[in-house]
């Protein structure tokens, strides 16, 4: 592999694992936050790319479709949380599991309801349709835009987390929720708006995906997988091991695929097995 | 008043009974159960669904009723999961008791499929699964297939990518038994034809993220490409490769299944790659437009190449179960009726094979203004070989 080539697929893998991070940010936030395995995460990211389908196919802006789709996500987060989610809290991560793999049929069905089963293309915005390019190779543009978004997102999410009142509870909610109820704090309504947060990262991610990926039944499953490896290689509940865990997988999969094609489909599953070996609470999990 | 209708209720039910009760004239009343083993949900359901209705269509040009029996379908979701087929496959034979079993749309789910049916002696007709072993090497003279073969939809490529002077292929596949087999097949053709294959990549099945792969295609230079994707990765790898900047550099061929279904999805990225099938929407005969016609009124959806593939089936059927008069248990006599079947369908001239799979016509497409376009027959009345199967021989 030339040197140029190398760098190349170094950009592809970050590019990747920065857009595997906005999904799985959510899910490692529900579960610190909450403690709830939250199945349906990848149902959030399926419904974002199909309304980014279904709103800028009508009005042509992906723009749009994100300014309106996330705002109407994260009120579908916040029902779901208040009329299911919210019974739960009390109760095993088994029951919790049952409750969404519940919703993740419910929002399949609702899918090919609402959508039916083709496969959709996405038009990426026109003013980033085109490519840069690089040596003898280019990029499309979009790309590089989502990879930057991502980052964008991430730091944004860093500032609200440490510099911010709301972020201050979360991190308190994370450690002791009874001590912060006894504090005064609404933990009800702290719950919810981290839901609702959590629904509309994933949506958002499913959207800015929409033109990457085609817009399928069933895509929300397969991110679903991926991001829980990227929790668990992060450490449950740490948005910061999210962060480079989605790096580590979308790194992996990528020189996976080109040094070992025979074992690619494996290997970000084999570096999960290596980061558990040396870190049984994964990278930055609370250690035990 | 009451008492009176009711007895003559009781007298009628007890009539039919007796009329049911004798079994020569039960065979021709008794519903015919035709098992639907498809995907409805997942990757593939868009397909099964089109199967499931060109056959309700085709079934209801038959006003319902084929060889005097009126029609009932037994539909099971196979998940295109290999894992559950057996399952599913008892579920419909044992449990359900299907006169005719027909499915599924994956090639995994097929062999599955065949390790039971080729004990069970059950009528089987493989609506879409292209696996080579359905009509090789588990061939069996009560299955058929109505749809392909693996090689069929990618060895005639190989003649007609030498012909256009591209001699040095790069080959990349979804690493299962289609994507392997479709390779198998194209690379045969290939290098007896004085091609060399630069390189094969195989992606994991389903993956869809392709993109380190497109960066070493485009260091690579190859002459051209040839791929096996379907559905959604099919969509989602030709927006790619027109992303990475390929589409204008490296010509894309592929077996049909790489633009059917998911033209509108891939958009402008599609224009000007080239497959072979043994279908086209555009497929210029009157077979062809009635059908598409019927089924666009029907579903309100586009017809494709699965659903010619189970339209067909219901044909084939209708002709065959008509010579036997409905009596699925004449098996001997069915078999032959399919065998000699010549039927007109939206595909062209079909008819089986000696081992049962269809003998047709594989046509050169290329994407031009969003439409697929044929520019030829890149084989005709093209046989799979059929390796491994005695049958006929």
């Amino acid at each position: 592999m030339t040197l140029s080539l190398f760098a190349l697929q170094l950009l592809n893998g970050v590019e990747y694992g920065l857009l595997l991070f906005l999904v799985a940010s959510g899910l490692t936030l529900i579960f610190g936050v909450l403690g709830v395995l939250n199945f349906a995460h990848g149902s959030f990211y399926m419904l974002g790319a199909y309304l980014a389908y279904f709103i800028a196919g009508r009005t042509g802006s992906l723009l749009v479709a994100v300014l309106v789709g996330v705002p109407l996500m994260a009120v579908l987060g916040l029902l779901v949380e208040r009329l299911a989610i919210a019974r739960l809290y009390a109760r095993d991560h088994l029951s919790q599991v049952l409750l969404t793999y519940g919703l993740v049929l419910l929002f399949n069905e609702l899918q090919r309801a609402l959508f039916g089963n083709d496969v959709h293309g996405v038009a990426a915005p026109q003013a980033l349709a085109f490519r840069i390019p690089l040596g003898e190779q280019a990029w499309p543009a979009y790309r590089v835009f989502t990879a930057l978004f991502c980052l964008a997102v991430a730091a944004a999410m860093r500032q609200v987390i440490l510099r911010t009142r709301f972020g201050m509870r979360v991190r308190a909610g994370a450690s002791n929720p009874e001590m912060v109820e006894a504090l005064g704090i609404d933990v009800r309504r702290l719950f919810s708006s981290v839901f609702a947060a959590g629904a509309a990262l994933a949506a958002l991610a499913g959207m800015l995906a929409a033109p990457l990926t085609t817009v399928y039944p069933g895509m929300g499953e397969s991110v679903l997988v991926l991001s829980f490896v990227v929790v668990v290689i992060g450490g449950i509940g740490s948005i910061k091991g999210a962060f480079l865990g989605a790096l580590l997988v979308g790194l992996s999969d990528t020189f996976g695929k080109v040094l070992l094609p025979g074992f690619a489909s494996a290997m970000v599953y084999a570096v999960m097995a290596a980061v558990l070996v040396f870190r049984p609470r994964g990278l930055l999990g609370q250690q035990a | 008043m009451s008492a009176h209708s009711l007895s003559r209720r009781t007298l009628l039910g007890a009539a039919a009974a007796s009329l049911i009760a004798r079994p020569g004239f039960s065979a021709a009343k008794a519903k015919l159960r035709i098992g639907l083993l498809l995907p409805y949900s997942g990757t593939y359901a868009a397909l099964g669904n089109n199967i499931t209705d060109a056959m309700k269509l085709a079934a209801r040009e038959h006003k319902g009723v084929l060889g005097g029996r009126e029609v009932e379908w037994i539909a099971v979701d196979d998940e295109s999961d290999p894992a559950k087929a057996p399952a599913n496959v008892n579920k419909l034979i044992a449990g359900e008791k299907v006169d005719i079993l027909t499915g599924p749309v994956h090639s995994g789910v097929a062999m599955a499929m065949m390790q039971i049916v080729r004990q069970e002696k059950v009528l089987t007709i493989v609506t879409n699964a292209g696996a080579q072993a359905v009509t090789g090497t588990l061939c069996a003279p009560h299955v058929f297939r109505t749809s392909f073969s693996n090689w069929q939809t990618s060895y005639p490529c190989a003649d007609v990518m030498l012909k256009a002077g591209h001699k040095k292929a790069l080959l990349m596949f979804w690493n299962y038994s289609f994507g392997q087999e479709s390779m198998a097949a194209f690379k045969e053709g290939y290098l007896k034809g004085g091609g060399s294959i630069v390189k094969e990549i195989a992606v994991p099945f389903p993956s869809t993220e392709f993109q380190a792969n497109l960066s070493e295609i485009a260091a690579l230079k190859p002459d051209a490409v040839f791929v096996f994707f379907a559905g959604a990765g099919a969509a989602k790898f030709v927006k790619d490769y027109e992303g990475a900047g390929l589409r204008e550099k490296v010509p894309l061929y592929g077996s049909g299944f790489l633009t059917e279904g998911v033209l509108a999805a891939q958009g402008a990225a599609a224009e000007g790659v080239k497959t072979v099938l043994h279908y086209a929407d555009g497929l210029d005969n009157a077979a062809n437009k009635k059908f598409r016609d019927a089924f666009q009124k029907a579903t309100g959806r586009s017809a494709d190449v699965y659903a010619v593939a189970g339209y067909d089936t219901v044909n084939l059927l209708a002709h065959a179960l008509d010579k036997v008069k409905g009596d699925t248990s004449a098996q001997k006599e069915l078999i032959s009726a399919l065998e000699s079947a010549r039927i007109e369908s939206p595909r062209g001239p079909f008819r089986f094979s000696k081992a049962h799979n269809p003998v047709q016509n594989v046509y050169l497409r290329e994407v031009k203004g969003g439409k697929e376009v044929v520019l030829g027959v890149a084989m005709k009345d093209a046989e799979d070989p059929a390796a491994g199967c005695a049958m006929g021989k």
